[in-house]
């Protein structure tokens, strides 16, 4: 899937960001926040990472602008296509659709599913000896669904070595935040015992991102990614409410205002 | 089920994924499968987002556990990752309809096909007799969308030679009620219809394929059916997202005559006691002696 072999920039992630806020911002929608939490480790796994073999799966759907905006800036995905969003008639729901778009090979949105469509397409390259790799980005919430550890339980068993999960561990969930919601954080804690790899990473630190997915594992590896929602923006960080909201004119001037002058 | 599976596994391509269950039934699939036998242990969530993503690199990918744990938990799977994708995963759920009767409420499937069939493009098969399985499996496996095998124990009388695999097949010919019966119960009535007079024996027909719009009656069935003066349908499964319910609509919005329809029906768990397949099956009226009072109203 990659485009070019050189690192992305600062201007790139930038670049990124403004087009996923104008995007949502004409589409009169929400989920920013965690788009953002997102995009950074999104935009370097698409670009750096993924081969034309290889897979990525977005396992937390409601993040499908930000995996929308990187395919746009791959070039997979064009403006017509983005002003399309939330629109009737158009391919880029506001999760990821079922066909359509060659690069995202599952509808994903009900949470809890990404890891187990990952592991399972992990598997088939290892059945079809095809030296690739399959990439999972998942949220924190999203390891409250008893499916997700079903999953880990079937991808760490088989040892699925060309799986690679990237856990945007934002901290928020639907209604609060995620140690208050379910006493899981830090996930990585919660995995003692199984035998994965792991690290724990900034996740808008694109050197400490692909530090962390260069590294070589004989069995599954877990890149932890601390996150902040709504991040690049500062009166959207951390911030439940973004979430939900989508953008006022006077906050989407805001928003890229300081986009710029970062 | 086992030996139909095997006579396929010299396809590499085939995989078989199991949710921990087929314990002194399927070693001998296993032992010619090697690791393409896979065993995704007690999680039927995961083995249906497995499936569904080994058949996106075109395995053929059958996925299975007794019918009850085949689509109930993981319905969800089935509809987004496989059904959404239109991905030919082929699940095998075993003991359809009452087969773990007295297992208890948890081990009944009494809805699965009609559940199953809500789902865009899915094909169901409920094999007859046994020796339709082979068929079954063969058939499931050309089709290129997703399939649900409802697998039961046949029921024919000793000695009784089934006709050869096809959707529609009628058992029993005679002058009286047209009876349709879906999978194995078929076959528990053939004995007792036999023993009638001609001119009081129903023509019986066994229904082996769903939904009824991708395998409409034959036109033998049709004619017997605008010339019957009572249709009378038998299915473990409960009314609502029944084969009888489909052929109705199929009957009625083609403009047919339905002659006076009696349905019998597995009742919705309902039940303060429980047992056998049998005693299921004469608390739902699906026994025979229920059977031979319907059609004699």
């Amino acid at each position: 899937m990659r485009t070019f072999d050189r690192p992305l920039s600062a201007g790139d992630f930038a670049a990124a960001r403004k087009r996923l806020l104008q995007m949502h911002y004409e589409a009169g929608v929400g989920h920013i926040g965690g788009n953002l939490s997102a995009i950074d480790a999104m935009l370097i796994v698409l670009h750096e990472f993924v081969q034309p073999d290889d897979a990525f799966i977005l396992s937390k759907g409601h993040s499908a602008g930000a995996l929308y905006t990187a395919l746009w800036s791959l070039g997979r995905l064009s403006d017509d296509d983005l002003a399309m969003f939330h629109k009737d008639g158009t391919l880029l729901a506001g999760h990821p659709p079922a066909s359509g778009i060659p690069e995202i090979p599952f509808a994903t949105g009900s949470l809890g599913h990404g890891l187990s469509l990952a592991a399972g397409t992990a598997l088939g390259f290892r059945f079809r000896n095809q030296d690739a790799r399959v990439f999972c980005l998942t949220s924190d919430g999203e390891w409250q669904e008893g499916s997700t550890w079903e999953a880990l339980i079937f991808a760490t068993h088989h040892r699925l070595a060309n799986l690679t999960i990237l856990v945007d561990h934002n901290n928020l969930q639907g209604m609060g935040t995620t140690e208050a919601v379910a006493s899981m954080s830090p996930l990585w804690e919660k995995l003692e015992g199984f035998d994965v790899d792991f690290d724990v990473v900034d996740g808008h630190d694109a050197a400490s991102i692909r530090n962390a997915l260069n590294v070589a594992a004989d069995r599954p590896r877990i890149i932890f990614l601390e996150t902040k929602k709504g991040s690049g923006v500062t009166f959207m960080e951390e911030r439940m409410e973004w979430h939900y909201l989508p953008l006022t004119e006077q906050q989407y001037n805001a928003a890229v205002l300081e986009i710029d002058r970062r | 089920m086992c030996e139909a599976l095997v006579s396929r596994a010299a396809n590499p391509d085939m995989l078989f994924i199991t949710g921990d269950l087929g314990f002194m039934a399927l070693e001998g699939l296993q032992a010619v499968m090697g690791p393409r036998f896979i065993n995704g242990g007690v999680a039927e969530q995961n083995m249906m987002s497995v499936s569904a993503a080994l058949a996106r690199q075109k395995f053929e990918v059958w996925a299975y556990s007794i019918a009850p744990f085949c689509y109930a938990r993981p319905f969800e799977q089935i509809r987004n990752d496989i059904a959404f994708h239109k991905l030919p995963v082929n699940l095998i759920g075993n003991g359809g309809g009452y087969g773990y009767g007295v297992m208890g409420p948890t081990h009944h499937a009494i809805e699965d096909y009609g559940v199953l069939l809500t789902l865009p493009d899915f094909a169901v098969f409920v094999p007859v007799f046994d020796e339709d399985v082979g068929a079954v499996v063969a058939a499931a496996a050309g089709v290129d969308r997703p399939t649900y095998l409802r697998l039961g124990r046949g029921e024919h009388p000793t000695g009784y030679v089934p006709p050869s695999y096809a959707p529609w097949r009628q058992l029993t010919v005679g002058d009286g009620a047209t009876v349709l019966a879906v999978g194995p119960l078929a076959g528990s009535y053939i004995e007792a219809f036999e023993a009638l007079p001609a001119s009081r024996r129903p023509n019986l027909w066994a229904v082996a394929q769903l939904p009824v719009t991708a395998n409409p009656p034959p036109n033998e069935l049709l004619a017997q059916i605008a010339s019957a003066s009572v249709l009378c349908i038998a299915e473990e499964h409960v009314a609502q997202g029944s084969f009888a319910a489909q052929l109705a609509l199929y009957l009625a919005t083609r403009g047919l005559a339905i002659p006076k329809l009696t349905t019998l029906h597995a009742r919705a768990h309902l039940y303060e006691r429980y047992g056998s397949q049998r005693f299921l099956r004469e608390q739902s009226k699906l026994d025979v002696p229920s059977m031979l009072a319907a059609i004699a109203q």
